[in-house]
């Protein structure tokens, strides 16, 4: 018995260890408590969690660059940002495919918003330039479909390259497709490409799956019977430029190589048009190294761009720099909103404190009544509420007319409290009061009168027995009610934007303008990322400061 | 200065009232007067109006009526800074902000004592309650019993001729109770402080004091020493209050002289008594006997003593007492209280004997 109990581990009645049998009881507590929490915490997951690291990934995520054009970003690698010229006429010929691409799919606008928030004028540049790129198509389709009419028709291509073993270059361009647009490009496109007609001709071969990926799966087309675009005429125009596909052609066998041999034959008639004039006509700007700076610092998937401009900085060749002065908004309206914030939560102190003390120090009966003109202004709406002090504030407001009259102002000299830093602070403190005095209310009624009494017993004036004794023990409550109103002021939105004019407006605004009105949620995004990493690192200093143990919104 | 000296008054009460609605008189003509260097409990059931007096006292509240006296001169104006009276309070009031030492040195620092003279003072005061070692801490990591000494010695520190004190033990076990007041009454004695503490513990008020005033419905019913308050009770609420008591009722029948008078109870029994509240013939009386003053071995009874009839109830052994429940002339609740010696007879429930007292034990009160 004693042997059992001593020298093995301890056992519970059935005869299970008692450690197993105390981590199962344990696990079926824990289980249930999980159970009970559930909801809440799906809720938070998908009201809180989620968002906000949406909202990080989408302060940094920048995939739309080098979706919308893989080959002209790959291309782009090798140029040297630095040189003052235009990249080469690799990076326009892929910079062509992809574009097609994109305007077919309707895709290049957004490219163009994208890259407009770094650049102004890329959004017209890629709209204008995204209409035309049919006609650089026809530049070869014409002469092509002259030489050999064969070609005019659907029917005649699709059996050109159609064949067996190229599944993987059909994947790898509806792969292309997919991140440009994704989930659209799933299921059957009817096509096989032939592995010889791949090898003999790459460029073309790549433009007509990605024709007939797009053609089949988004227009829901038969491909056998439809002509491809003019993108790959273009492509079979550029296969046919190099002297060994040449060569390869007029010894190829496949369907319809009389045809091609056709083309080979007169390739004198073909256009040799660069894709660099090509753009160039479009549209000039596509010379200008300043764009395709933008484009290379944009073609990675990740960026540090927006929150580079959330604090006033760009990217440039030799990385951050500094944003011209007069581009620079969002650093002023940081330090703006922490420090309106600050006097916001200061006034409310000074103008709570008392309120609190008064309260706690009531009968209960009374305070209660009082208590309740208190939570009054949360019984009216804040867009009321705040419409009622731009009522009071104006210059022709009761205030001000308050003030004439009284003759503390002159007529002519009205003072100016609304459309300013002044107008924010006082509405933004009167909205935000109860939210000091409440947990200020709630500290002082737990402190007994006796430690007043007491100290006033042992000597102390009523002044010192409030500094010394009461204060202190107030200071969890208003530590509370700081940290309230302090992150509540610092996100607020609805009250500068109606008072606040343009000296009194705060990051919010600026985060909801480019949430709803700019559409740069990246830049959005990245504000509030900022935003929140502040508050947290204020809070953190709280807690190093004062201790967070010493925030007590109750008993 | 001739004021006190002649009345011999250190703290008066004259003729105070006070009323907290306007309706009801919490406190109703209070008269009270203390020696210096007394000890004076304040003893009462709950809401007699103690802490009320010792407020007035402190100055945190007014008296409606009356006037306090301090040393002789009114006090009503003064406010409570500037009386120099040290308190402890019902749940010590430690500042839970400020250590130990600090909360000592408070009273010294607004006194704006110098920093070597406060650090002595806390140290001594510290020593004197056995807590020297404790100065560091905060009042939330010391046990009740320190918290307690720490509030005495605050309100010693500072070096007060008149100390309050509101049921200071009220939140400590038996023991410790019983060691702190010890404690308090030695500290006050050789310090040589008026104190003034409020109870409503009958035993604490006994032991610890000088003097004790039981207070109810607002008024003192008696002020005595300990030993005359318990056994010269004046009234039947002091007899009831003060210890264990038995008591009958019945009409007086005879009075003769100032010591002996007749008592005729309800149930037709003669008994012999102490006048005490009843002066004539006729008059309804509550006579109050001790249980340990009952005496049921008739040889030690006057001659031609009335006896009563008993019934024993119930015989509980405690040790050091025999406690006998009987039916006397009706009341079942009679008690005696017997010492526990070799020749003390252990009374059987069913038992029939005969009880008797000294005239001077049993007093007539006030019906
Ligand atoms: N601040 C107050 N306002 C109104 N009535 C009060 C106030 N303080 C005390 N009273 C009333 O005065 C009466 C006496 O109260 P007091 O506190 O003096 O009683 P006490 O003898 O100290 O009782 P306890 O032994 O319970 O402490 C009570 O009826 C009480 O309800
Ligand atoms: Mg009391």
């Amino acid at each position: 018995m004693s042997d059992t109990t001593t020298s093995g581990p301890m056992l519970a009645a059935d005869g299970t260890p008692l450690k197993t049998s105390l981590a199962r009881a344990l696990r079926r507590q824990k289980l249930r408590a999980l159970a009970l929490i559930a909801p809440l915490l799906l809720f938070v997951v998908i009201t809180f969690i989620i968002p906000i690291a949406s909202m990080l990934l989408r302060s940094v995520e920048n995939e739309i660059v080098s979706n919308t054009m893989p080959q002209a970003t790959e291309a782009l690698q090798s140029w040297d940002a630095s040189s003052d010229t235009p990249p080469d006429e690799a990076v326009f010929q892929a910079l062509y495919f992809d574009l097609f691409r994109a305007a077919e799919a309707k895709e290049h606008t957004k490219l163009g918003t994208r890259l407009n928030y770094e650049q102004t004028g890329t959004s017209s540049l890629f709209r204008t330039s995204g209409r035309n790129l049919d006609k650089v198509g026809e530049e070869w389709q014409d002469p092509i479909e002259d030489i050999a009419p064969a070609l005019k028709d659907g029917e005649t291509w699709y059996a050109m390259m159609s064949g067996t073993g190229g599944e993987a270059l059909l994947e790898s361009r509806r792969a292309l497709w997919n991140q440009m647009v994704p989930g659209d490009f799933g299921g059957d496109v009817g096509l096989t490409l032939s592995t010889e007609i791949i090898e003999l001709l790459p460029l073309t071969s790549a433009a007509y799956a990605d024709w007939a990926i797009f053609e089949a799966l988004e227009k829901g087309r038969d491909v056998s019977s439809r002509d491809p675009w003019e993108a790959v005429y273009a492509a079979l125009g550029l296969d046919l430029r190099a002297e060994a596909t040449v060569a390869a052609v007029n010894a190829y066998q496949g369907p319809h190589a009389d045809d091609l041999r056709l083309l080979t034959a007169n390739l004198d008639q073909l256009p040799d048009l660069t894709f660099r004039d090509a753009f160039a006509d479009l549209d000039e700007d596509w010379l200008d190294p300043e764009v395709w700076q933008t484009i290379q610092i944009y073609s990675p998937s990740y960026t540090s761009g927006y929150f580079l401009n959330a604090v006033d900085m760009e990217k440039g060749p030799e990385g951050a720099q500094a944003r011209p002065d007069n581009q620079r908004i969002y650093n002023k309206l940081f330090v703006r909103t922490l420090w309106m914030s600050l006097v916001i939560t200061a006034s409310c102190i000074v103008l709570g404190y008392p309120v609190a003390w008064i309260l706690a120090n009531l009968p209960m009966r009374t305070a209660n009544v009082l208590m309740i003109l208190v939570l009054l202004p949360f019984w009216t709406s804040l867009l009321v509420r705040t419409s009622a002090w731009k009522v009071l504030l104006q210059q022709q407001g009761v205030i001000n007319d308050i003030l004439v009259w009284l003759g503390f102002v002159d007529d002519a000299n009205r003072l100016i409290l609304m459309n300013n830093a002044t107008g924010t602070v006082i509405a933004m403190t009167h909205i935000l009061l109860p939210f000091m005095i409440l947990p200020l209310y709630s500290v002082m009624k737990t402190i007994p009168p006796t430690y007043l009494r007491a100290a006033k017993s042992l000597g102390a004036t009523n002044w010192t027995a409030f500094w010394r004794v009461y204060f202190p023990q107030s200071v969890p409550g208003i530590g509370a009610g700081s940290i309230l109103v302090f992150i509540l002021a610092i996100g607020y939105y609805i009250t500068p934007e109606i008072v606040g004019g343009t000296d009194g407006v705060f990051i919010s605004n600026r985060i909801a303008y480019h949430i709803s009105s700019s559409l740069n949620w990246g830049l959005a995004a990245a504000l509030g990322t900022i935003l929140l990493a502040v508050v947290l690192l204020l809070y953190w200093l709280y807690d190093r400061i004062v201790g967070i143990d010493n925030v007590k919104l109750g008993g | 200065m001739l004021d006190a000296s002649v009345d011999q008054s250190f703290v008066k009460f004259d003729r105070v009232q006070k009323s907290y609605d306007g309706e009801n008189l919490v406190v109703k003509d209070l008269n009270l007067s203390m020696p210096k260097g007394e000890f004076l409990t304040m003893l009462g059931p709950s809401g007699s109006g103690k802490t009320t007096c010792l407020m007035m006292l402190a100055g945190f509240e007014t008296a409606t009526h009356g006037e306090i006296l301090l040393d002789g001169n009114p006090i009503n104006n003064i406010p409570p800074h500037k009386r120099g009276i040290g308190m402890v309070f019902q749940n010590y009031a430690l500042f839970p902000h400020m250590t130990v030492a600090e909360n000592l040195a408070f009273p010294l620092e607004v006194r704006k004592m110098d920093k070597a003279t406060r650090e002595e003072k806390v140290k001594r005061a510290l020593d004197m309650v056995q807590m020297g070692a404790f100065g560091g801490r905060r009042p939330a990591q010391l046990s009740g019993g320190q918290q307690q000494r720490i509030a005495l010695a605050r309100a010693l520190v500072f070096e007060p001729e008149l100390v309050l004190m509101d049921e200071p033990l009220g939140a400590l076990d038996k023991q410790l109770r019983e060691h702190m007041q010890f404690e308090i009454t030695r500290l006050a004695h050789d310090l040589g402080i008026t104190t003034v503490y409020v109870t409503h513990d009958q035993t604490e008020a006994l032991t610890m004091s000088d003097r004790v005033a039981v207070f109810e419905d607002g008024r003192i019913q008696q002020l005595a020493p300990p030993d005359t308050l318990y056994e010269e009770p004046e009234n039947s609420f002091v007899a009831q209050f003060i210890g264990e008591n038995n008591t009958l009722e019945g009409v007086v029948t005879k009075i003769n002289g100032p010591d002996l008078c007749e008592v005729k109870l309800d149930g037709g029994e003669l008994i012999d008594a102490k006048p005490v509240n009843v002066s004539n013939v006729g008059d309804r009386t509550r006579v109050s006997i001790r249980p340990e003053r009952v005496e049921m071995n008739q040889e030690r009874l006057q001659d031609g003593a009335h006896t009563l009839k008993a019934e024993v109830l119930e015989f509980i052994y405690m040790g050091d007492i025999f406690r006998t429940r009987l039916r006397v002339a009706g009341n079942e609740e009679f008690v005696v209280k017997t010492r526990n010696a070799p020749d003390q007879a252990r009374l059987k429930p069913g038992t029939h004997v005969d009880i008797g007292w000294l005239p001077q034990d049993c007093r007539a009160l006030d019906a």
